[in-house]
């Protein structure tokens, strides 16, 4: 019994002292990425595996995998310990980003494996988007390719300033210097423009390891470092205190009247009690009282920390509000110019409206101007309509509140953004901000004393949009007509906007491509917002295809005021209609864009009315009209017994 | 003077940041507790990112019935040290059936009593969001997912279509029925989590510390007899061990490893120069190639 106490003791310190170790380590997350087959699996593959950190039962699974899956006989293929999904093993390619860990006695590393599908982009940027250096694999056989282009591209967009450019299976050429030197100057010669702070080109073979955690003897001309050692020693960027200090609120801690505490991540600078601090969109300011955590209260918090904040005085702070330094402020603004790569299957379109999400605000946004495209092999500029799938560009947003924001140069957590679809909540694209493009304290609306509210009482009414939709034909304006004619002869103040109207004047100058439809219906919209806010019951007939578009425009109208009536005709029946012989054109080709034939239509899924017309009478459809009207307390004052359907 | 976080303060940080995101932005969230090492974690970092309030939603134990006991006691106390608010479900139906690991296979014991009854406790409640100790670092599939999952209105995951996830900007939107799954640990590993118990003196279940216990070997793995439900096969006998677990889950299924690790410092030793991943304790993940992904698009977690 006299030895166990002593062997406890020595194990602890032991433990105690390796933990201190474990804890002067830094930590250096970074990507590989490059084209398909370069290898960049099998690379994280050798590193793991050379590093020691695959576990036998784990090395067991591998081999058995290799016999099944592999692509090197029966050596053990690497890239099948970090690609795992079965659908990437079957294929034996990466379709999304792996996270893998290790450790050696001078750091620890995250590493994020990604795939080099250019169909993948955005899973190779959500890799990026929290790195700090980026492996770009070539293949020593093909030297520099699109993907090798592209995903340097991003990787400097998305704020990384080092690179290792890994000329991997170094092998298949012989061990060959002057192809090494090559592909480094076509590198460094398109990489010059990115604006990295170190590349450092590493001729290895991921396969058979040379060069990855030790110098090869295969290779005696290289003079440089093995990989491994390179990201031991590559010089980090050490938290810089002296940005300005940044707290975005993330969440009001309220427990009780007696504390309100202000809960976030420091995205920059140090924080103290006693500092003073500005809310950064209204410009308030007070004093820092605590610093509170669980582990009682610090005299000092720096970036990155998750703490709460008390503030001497009762200030107004929500979530999406920023904390900051009174002596240098973020910008605040409801337009700003910013780079965007687009995610989506669906093409992004300039006037569609998206959610815009920062690390804690969120806004309703528009791309209001998409000023170019960037190429990604030249890096050009060219004019473009929209952004498809993995291309980027420069775009002007707007938000509809302002939001409170850094340029992305300066600072990656309060200079980013994502952009999500209104409808399928979807990512579908990635932003960083540039420079804000005229402060929002600028626009204030002019206030009126006249209001909305008094306006419609004059007139006896409730001020309503009610939007008619449906294909050409169906029957819209027709219902349309004489829905306002009995509203008008109840002595209600009617407006029709009609699509086609609309188009000989206000939007004479669009077409019918999908860009120029969301911008017809944005200009409709915030027309009809004016007419509803003159305290008119406007009516709209348009043909307005798109969900997304009739959400924005219930959107930018009061809870209640945007009905929408799906007037449901088949397309048959309105192509039998065919009352400005426009189908049979289309039908023949001689119309392009046209909604129903080779243009889509998307039905609302839960509009307030659905009126099947088939078979109905148009004093039949109008009636249901009024009886929603009646319903949502848009008309009073009316005899029930005209209800005649 | 610039000090930067020490890799522990940096995840902790990290994890606290995710915690504050969905209570903000979520309706219904709810925690899942496992009751196992890394709920003890999350439980701990939930508790700071909320003080000095507590965690504004409830804990959630899906039982199986097959728990070693305990687990169920150490729940039980922790719930009452800390005054979260626990939810117990278990699958009614699979008791009625009497659904067992010995005598129906860790598969489709798994997928009843933890798949399915997760599945309903979720719908049972509403909850859109749910917490998960999951890290990155067990599994290969598990090393492909984002920290914000999205799960459809079946509870289903699609590997091949996850959401974009940029910076630490989390897309929190779904859609009625529709949930995430949100996983605060997602980048620790293993020694990161016995570190940081280490480090911040986290109370465990005993199990995981060795001790004298009764074993039998079956399939190659020492499991525990923690009741009469276990009975001995021929030719397997009953022997007392100094054991202890490296991982908990239902006792039929768990493996027990010969340790005389009974400290802290001890464990995270033995840790240092183990061969074998954790997992290996867990019979369900070696039931065929891909089962982790297969029960993850079925709603395990």
């Amino acid at each position: 019994m006299n030895t166990i106490a002593p062997i406890e003791a020595s194990a602890a310190e032991e433990i105690r002292a390796y933990m201190a170790e474990q804890e002067k380590k830094s930590l250096l997350r970074f990507l590989t990425c490059g084209s398909v087959d370069d290898g960049k699996s099998t690379l994280i593959g050798r590193l793991l595996y050379d590093t020691k950190l695959i576990f036998e039962d784990q090395l067991a699974a591998l081999q058995n995998d290799s016999r099944k899956h592999g692509t090197n006989g029966e050596d053990i293929d690497f890239a099948l310990l970090v690609d795992g999904l079965e659908a990437e093993r079957e294929q034996g390619i990466t379709i999304d980003v792996a996270y893998r860990f290790f450790s050696t006695p001078k750091r620890k590393f995250i590493v994020a494996d990604t795939p080099g599908h250019e169909q993948y982009t955005r899973n190779m940027a959500t890799g990026a988007s929290t790195a700090d250096l980026a492996i770009v694999l070539v293949d020593a056989r093909q030297g520099i390719l699109r993907q090798t282009r592209r995903h340097s591209f991003i990787a400097s967009l998305l704020g990384i300033r080092n690179i290792v450019l890994a000329i991997n299976k170094i092998d298949l050429v012989d061990y060959s210097q002057a192809i090494f030197d090559r592909i480094v100057a076509d590198y460094q010669d398109f990489a010059g423009k990115l604006g990295f702070q170190s590349i450092q080109p590493i001729p290895l073979s991921a396969r058979f390891g040379d060069n990855v955690i030790s110098a090869s003897a295969n290779m005696p001309w290289y003079k440089g470092p093995a990989l491994l050692e390179h990201l031991e020693d590559v010089p980090l960027a050490n938290a810089d205190e002296e940005r300005p200090f940044r707290f975005p609120v993330q969440y009001v801690n309220r427990p009780n009247l007696d504390f309100r505490g202000f809960s976030g991540t420091i995205a920059s600078g140090v924080v103290s009690p006693g500092d003073e601090v500005v809310v950064a969109k209204s410009g308030k300011s007070s004093r820092v009282k605590r610093v509170v955590t669980l582990d009682g209260d610090l005299d000092r918090a720096v970036e990155g920390q998750a703490v709460t904040l008390v503030l001497e005085d009762e200030v107004e702070v929500s979530r999406g509000n920023m904390l900051v330094a009174p002596g240098a402020r973020p910008e605040v603004a409801d337009q700003f110019a910013a780079h965007l790569v687009w995610f989506a299957e669906h093409a992004l379109i300039p006037g569609r409206s998206y959610i815009l999400r920062t690390e804690t605000d969120q806004a309703t946004a528009t791309i209001t101007d998409l000023k170019y495209r960037i190429d990604i092999n030249s890096f050009a500029q060219e004019a473009a309509k929209s952004l498809d799938l993995n291309e980027v560009g420069v775009v002007n947003i707007s938000t509809q509140e302002p939001i409170a924001f850094d340029p992305y140069k300066s600072n990656r957590s309060t200079g980013s953004f994502i952009l999500i679809d209104r409808l399928t909540n979807a990512t579908v694209g990635a932003g960083m901000i540039d420079f804000g493009l005229r402060r929002a304290s600028n626009v204030h609306w002019q206030a009126l004393d006249v209001s909305k509210a008094s306006r419609a009482g004059q007139k006896n009414q409730k001020p309503a949009v009610i939007w008619f939709t449906g294909l050409s034909g169906s029957g819209k304006s027709t219902v349309a007509n004489l829905v306002e004619k009995r509203l008008s002869s109840l002595g209600k103040h009617t407006y029709i906007l009609d699509g086609d109207n609309v188009r000989h004047g206000l939007n004479r100058d669009l077409g019918f491509t999908e860009e120029d439809r969301v911008e017809n219906i944005r200009r409709v919209g915030e027309v009809a917002k004016l007419m509803a806010d003159a305290g008119l019951i406007v009516l709209v007939s348009f043909i307005s295809p798109f969900r997304s578009e009739r959400r924005m425009v219930r959107e930018l109208l009061d809870d209640g005021e945007f009905l929408e009536v799906f007037v449901d005709t088949p397309f048959e029946e309105c192509a039998r209609r065919d009352p400005k012989g426009l189908y049979a054109k289309a039908l023949r080709g001689e119309i392009k864009n046209f909604t129903g034939v080779d243009s889509p239509y998307e039905a609302p899924e839960n509009p307030e009315l659905h009126l099947h017309t088939v078979g109905r009478t148009t004093e039949a459809l109008a009636s249901k009209v009024e009886k929603l009207l009646v319903e949502h307390g848009i008309i009073f004052n009316y005899d029930q017994s005209s209800w005649s359907i | 003077m610039t000090k930067s976080l020490t890799h522990l303060q940096r995840l902790e940080a990290e994890a606290i940041h995710i915690f504050r995101e969905v209570a903000a932005t979520f309706a219904k969230p709810v925690m899942l507790y496992s009751i196992g090492k890394d709920s003890s974690v999350m439980l701990h970092l939930a508790m700071k990112a909320f003080y000095p309030a507590k965690p504004p939603f409830p804990f959630l134990h899906v039982d199986t019935t097959w728990k070693f006991k305990e687990m169920i006691a150490f729940r039980d106390s922790e719930a009452k040290r800390l005054g979260f608010d626990l939810l117990l479900h278990s699958n009614q139906e699979g008791i009625d059936q009497g659904i067992s690991p010995f005598v129906h296979g860790s598969n489709t014991h798994t997928h009843i009593m933890k798949t399915v009854a997760l599945r309903q406790a979720l719908d049972k409640y509403g909850f859109d969001a749910a917490f998960g100790g999951a890290r990155r670092d067990e599994e290969k599939s598990r090393a492909k997912e984002r920290i914000f999952s999205f799960r459809n209105a079946q509870h289903s995951w699609d590997p091949k279509n996850q959401r974009p996830e940029m910076w630490k900007i989390y897309n929190t939107r779904v859609a009625k029925g529709e949930s995430i799954r949100v996983f605060p640990i997602s980048n620790w590993t293993e020694l990161d989590v016995w570190q940081y118990i280490l480090q911040e003196n986290i109370p465990i279940v005993p199990l995981y510390y060795a001790a004298r216990r009764p074993v039998v070997e079956r399939d190659g793995m020492l499991i525990m007899r923690d009741d009469e439900r276990m009975q001995l096969l021929p030719g397997e006998e009953l022997q007392e061990k100094l054991v202890r677990f490296r991982t908990l889950g239902c006792y039929p299924l768990t493996g027990a490893i010969e340790s005389d690790a009974v400290t802290l410092p001890e464990i995270v030793s033995e840790m240092l120069i183990a061969r074998t991943s954790e997992r290996q304790g867990r019979m369900i993940d070696k039931d065929e190639a891909g089962s982790m992904e297969k029960k993850k698009r079925e709603g395990y977690f």
